[in-house]
């Protein structure tokens, strides 16, 4: 328990810290400067750091959760009896989804939804899917059969038994796939600036196109800084939510 | 109290029960036997509606089991199963009170409950209701297995083969437990094993089953005695009267007349009190009448020093309680290699002895009966075979 208290401790202070360094765009500017002397503009100058990262955070938190509420019941549901049949068909699509390159379903989405964010989010909650639903599958797979005999035995209804026994038991491997999904959002959310909807992608593509490194940098670092910070968030609740270890 | 009748369960081509009816009255324990396959198992799970007869009607306590809803009906009958099942995220106090949750009990009445429970099945509460199933040996988590069962006091007890998973001794204490909290509850219980001996031990009334069909039906002394056919007869094994002595229990046939020595505990004075004692052993007790040791007469005719005669043990390896069954105490009197074990309660306290002289006596009387038995049908099955 107190150890538990420690790790949200530590990992609040590092969110506020997190936040605080993004809100120095000072600190960008003479970083970068120093880093590349030669460039005129060292620091993207469309918006500042502190604004891209809100929007990331909203491409990512919409997308994420699109990806939640469709993937968790999907891997409930092919877990049932009444979904049992659709178990490979889920597995090979979701599959699909993710190795379908996110930057190709932009492009696919673009003529049906036109640019903005609509399209970045389609393709980023598709993307998700897959650690979502194989790990929400896996999860409620390996809750032992006797402890679900037992259940059924005892008079309990199938909700009560998927709610206070399955996805309890379960709770630390779905857990462990939530936060694969987000992390991988969190890279592969840059693509989305390619549709102009913003976010930490929006320097690392005008930095390639204006072959502006210092761009590229500032983006890169400030997405690799929020995905160390989400997954030791993530870690946490995933620590929170599992049956003593 | 339970009935089946004429129950049958298909799965397509294949049959698992056929056409059995049963019926066991209240207060009984009917224990299911068979070979693996032969549906003991299949007809447990049709009383609690886990599996659903192909036809046939099942009736619990003058209710037809399709009455209720299966949840509803469950929750009415105890269920223990071999692989036990209990809640791994869940505290055992918090396990115990599984169905009084269901039913909606405030939090008062199950706290009661699950300590109440916990001591019934020789679970210290204060100890054992704050852990985890994980922290618990095969033993315990079957007692708490046994305690959620009871824990909404079902005047029915489902088990299905609750003591196969664990450890010889472990399965003998758990048995005798079962055997002396059935005697203080009366539930009606349906108790499935493939353990002769098991069954000879707990059953008030045996069915033995084979391919789906029941083909004996009666008391263990009557199945032991009168088989009613080859396959009963083999399936009970060779061995019936040894296997007889597992329904008498310890204190039945245990002399309490022993001479024992408290106080005085040298050689000499116990020499002497041995001296006018009948039998071959004094046995030495302490000041709470614990067993200590004894004293061999014998040895000192021998001429041996009256040191040299006494033996000290710990009563945990060289005694028997006196629920264990005869068959037990002659199988630790071999082991030992002793010709008579002392009988203590739980906290060592010598109650009495059995020798091989009163097993011999009881296995006797079994004989007789056994010699009437007709065993002829063995060899008729066999020229048949």
């Amino acid at each position: 328990m107190n150890r538990r208290r420690t790790g949200f401790g530590v990992v609040a202070v590092a969110a506020v810290a997190f936040g605080y360094l993004v809100s120095r765009q000072d600190w960008w500017a003479a970083a970068l400067t120093r880093l590349f002397p030669s460039l005129p503009q060292a620091v993207f100058p469309s918006a500042t750091v502190a604004d891209l990262v809100t929007q990331h955070l909203q491409i990512v938190g919409v997308s994420s959760a699109i990806t939640l509420v469709v993937g968790l019941p999907l891997g409930i549901w092919v877990t049932r009896p009444s979904g049992q049949e659709f178990r490979e068909l889920v597995a090979a699509t979701v599959d699909f989804g993710q190795t379908f390159p996110p930057v190709a379903v932009l492009a696919l989405m673009m003529p049906l939804l036109g640019l903005g964010l609509a399209p970045a989010i389609v393709a980023l909650s598709l993307y998700g899917l897959f650690p979502v639903v194989s790990n929400t599958v896996a999860g409620l797979e390996a809750v032992p059969p006797a402890v679900l005999d037992a259940a059924r035995g005892m008079g309990m209804g199938k909700w009560r038994i998927l709610f206070t026994v399955e996805l309890p038991l379960a709770a630390r491997v779905i857990m462990a796939g939530i936060r694969t999904s987000v992390i991988i959002n969190i890279g592969t959310a840059t693509v989305a600036a390619a549709t102009g909807a913003g976010g930490l992608g929006s320097p690392i593509y005008s930095g390639i196109n204006l072959q502006n490194g210092a761009w590229v940098l500032e983006g890169a670092v400030a997405a690799a800084l929020l995905a160390i910070l989400a997954d030791s968030v993530l870690a946490q609740v995933e620590r929170a939510v599992a049956p003593v270890a | 109290m339970i009935r089946l009748e004429n129950v049958t369960k298909r799965y397509g081509e294949t049959t698992a029960v056929q056409g059995l009816s049963l019926e066991v009255a209240a207060g009984e324990v009917c224990v299911l036997i068979g070979p693996s396959g032969c549906g003991k198992t299949t007809t447990l799970r049709m009383i609690n509606r886990l599996i659903e007869p192909t036809s046939g009607r099942i009736v619990v306590n003058d209710h037809d089991v399709t009455e209720q809803s299966p949840e509803q009906l469950r929750r009415g009958l105890g269920y223990v199963i071999q692989s036990v099942g209990l809640f791994p995220h869940l505290t055992v106090a918090d396990n115990i009170v599984t169905v009084p949750r269901l039913l909606g009990w405030d939090r008062a009445r199950m706290e009661a409950r699950g300590t109440g429970l916990l001591a019934l099945v020789g679970l210290d509460p204060a100890e054992y209701a704050g852990k985890y199933p994980r922290q618990l040996s095969g033993g315990e988590a079957q007692r708490v297995g046994v305690a959620r069962a009871l824990a909404a006091d079902p005047p029915v007890l489902l088990m299905d083969e609750p003591f196969g998973a664990v450890d010889p001794l472990t399965r003998e204490r758990l048995q005798a437990e079962f055997a002396r909290i059935q005697r203080e509850l009366h539930k009606t219980v349906v108790f499935v094993t493939h353990d002769v001996d098991e069954a000879i031990r707990l059953a008030d009334r045996i069915a033995v089953m084979r391919d789906g069909r029941l083909q004996q039906y009666d008391t263990p002394e009557e199945i032991l005695d009168h088989p009613a056919n080859k396959f009963v007869h083999d399936f009970m094994g060779a061995d019936r009267a040894l296997k007889r002595l597992g329904r008498v229990r310890v204190d039945s046939v245990m002399r309490a007349d022993v001479p024992v020595m408290a106080e005085e505990r040298s050689a000499d004075a116990v020499a002497e009190r041995a001296a006018c004692s009948e039998s071959r052993f004094v046995y030495l007790v302490d000041g709470d009448h614990r067993l200590e040791g004894w004293f061999d007469c014998r040895a000192l005719v021998s001429g041996a020093s009256a040191e040299s005669a006494i033996t000290t043990v710990d009563w945990r390896e060289v005694s028997v309680h006196p629920d264990t069954s005869l068959k037990e105490a002659l199988s630790r009197m071999l082991g030992l290699g002793f010709r008579s074990i002392s009988v203590v309660d739980a906290t060592g306290v010598l109650l009495g002895i059995v020798g091989l002289a009163d097993i011999e006596e009881t296995m006797t009387d079994s004989d007789a009966h056994i010699s009437m038995a007709p065993v002829g049908l063995g060899a008729a099955g066999e020229a048949e075979a």
